[in-house]
């Protein structure tokens, strides 16, 4: 899998996701400025990492979502490219109109850094294909604002057709208030686009991929990527 | 000349900012306050007349200052 990490002034996670892309994949991502206007040849997989790009200024994602490396995502998702957008990553894909709707600050206002418990909702996807449908995977989160809104025919269609990969859930994997961290629609921590090969989610499955870290259910998401790939090879 | 914009959050969405900031104007003893909502302002200087200027920030607003899935925004030239 040739991936190639999204670099904008103000992220932080780049170097996490490329250390998980490279040790699940074992290549080396490609960094790419943000000011680039095109991807490395042969790209498998764009990730916009987390982090704080642009400072958050004035909204989450919003400033880098115009840069010119993301006409380049763009085009490459529209000829069917994978991309992955974690925390600020998921930010950028949604102003960009690469994903649907918008984060907004976190429904009780604090800045959320802990681990949380996540359902799988299907596995036929290239982004879960290494979980099972139902799992429940724990990784970790750190935003202030991932509470996930959109108008009410944009989650009919998300709830439709089944493009509602991760929902915030409870160690056995009930949904409930309690265990909405951040007050997202429908409990809703990662989306896919109409095509199927955009996803943007909130936690953090780079930063579970190592025994050294605590827990490994990060994996799965890189694993199952790898092994989509292969297959399509 | 001189332009301001003003982007306000749509009625029905949630502004977990506004109602924490009415929740301390109410413990401040401020009377009378039934709601708040926050929004931002841009104070925009640019050239041009004012019909060319009233399109470009409308293209500004669209493309970059609102986010129209959960915000409006208001366009006056001041000249």
């Amino acid at each position: 899998m040739k991936s190639a990490v999204l670099v904008f002034p103000g992220i932080n996670r780049e170097r996490d996701m490329a250390r998980a892309l490279r040790l699940v994949s074992g290549r080396e991502p490609a960094m790419v400025w943000h000011a680039e206007t095109s991807l490395p040849e042969g790209t498998d997989l764009v990730v916009a990492p987390g982090g704080f790009s642009y400072g958050d200024y004035l909204r989450c994602g919003a400033i880098a979502a115009r840069s010119p490396v993301m006409d380049a995502v763009r085009a490459f998702a529209s000829g069917g490219g994978l991309v992955l957008g974690v925390c600020n990553g998921f930010q950028i894909l949604c102003e960009s109109g690469l994903l649907p709707g918008i984060l907004m600050r976190n429904a009780r206002l604090k800045f959320i850094c802990h681990d949380v418990h996540l359902r799988v909702e299907r596995s036929d996807t290239p982004f879960t294909r290494g979980y099972n449908a139902g799992q429940v995977i724990r990784v970790p989160v750190a935003h202030g604002e991932g509470n996930y809104a959109a108008d009410e025919d944009t989650i009919r269609r998300l709830e439709g057709e089944g493009r509602v990969l991760y929902r915030y859930c409870s160690a056995t994997g009930e949904i409930d208030d309690t265990h909405n961290i951040n007050g997202a629609a429908q409990s809703i921590a990662g989306i896919i686009n109409e095509r199927g090969n955009v996803l943007g989610m909130m936690p953090h499955p780079e930063n579970h991929v190592e025994d050294i870290m605590g827990c490994t259910d990060g994996r799965g998401l890189f694993a199952g990527l790898v092994a989509h790939l292969e297959r399509a090879a | 000349m001189k332009a301001r914009v003003t982007v306000t959050l749509k009625t029905g969405v949630l502004d977990p900012q506004g109602k924490a900031i009415e929740g301390a104007l109410k413990s401040l003893g401020i009377e009378g306050v039934a709601s708040v909502r926050q929004g931002k302002v841009f104070d925009i200087e640019l050239d041009g007349d004012k019909t060319t200027a009233e399109a470009a920030l409308r293209a500004a607003a669209d493309r970059l200052l609102a986010n129209t899935v959960i915000e409006n925004y208001r366009v006056e030239v001041l000249g």
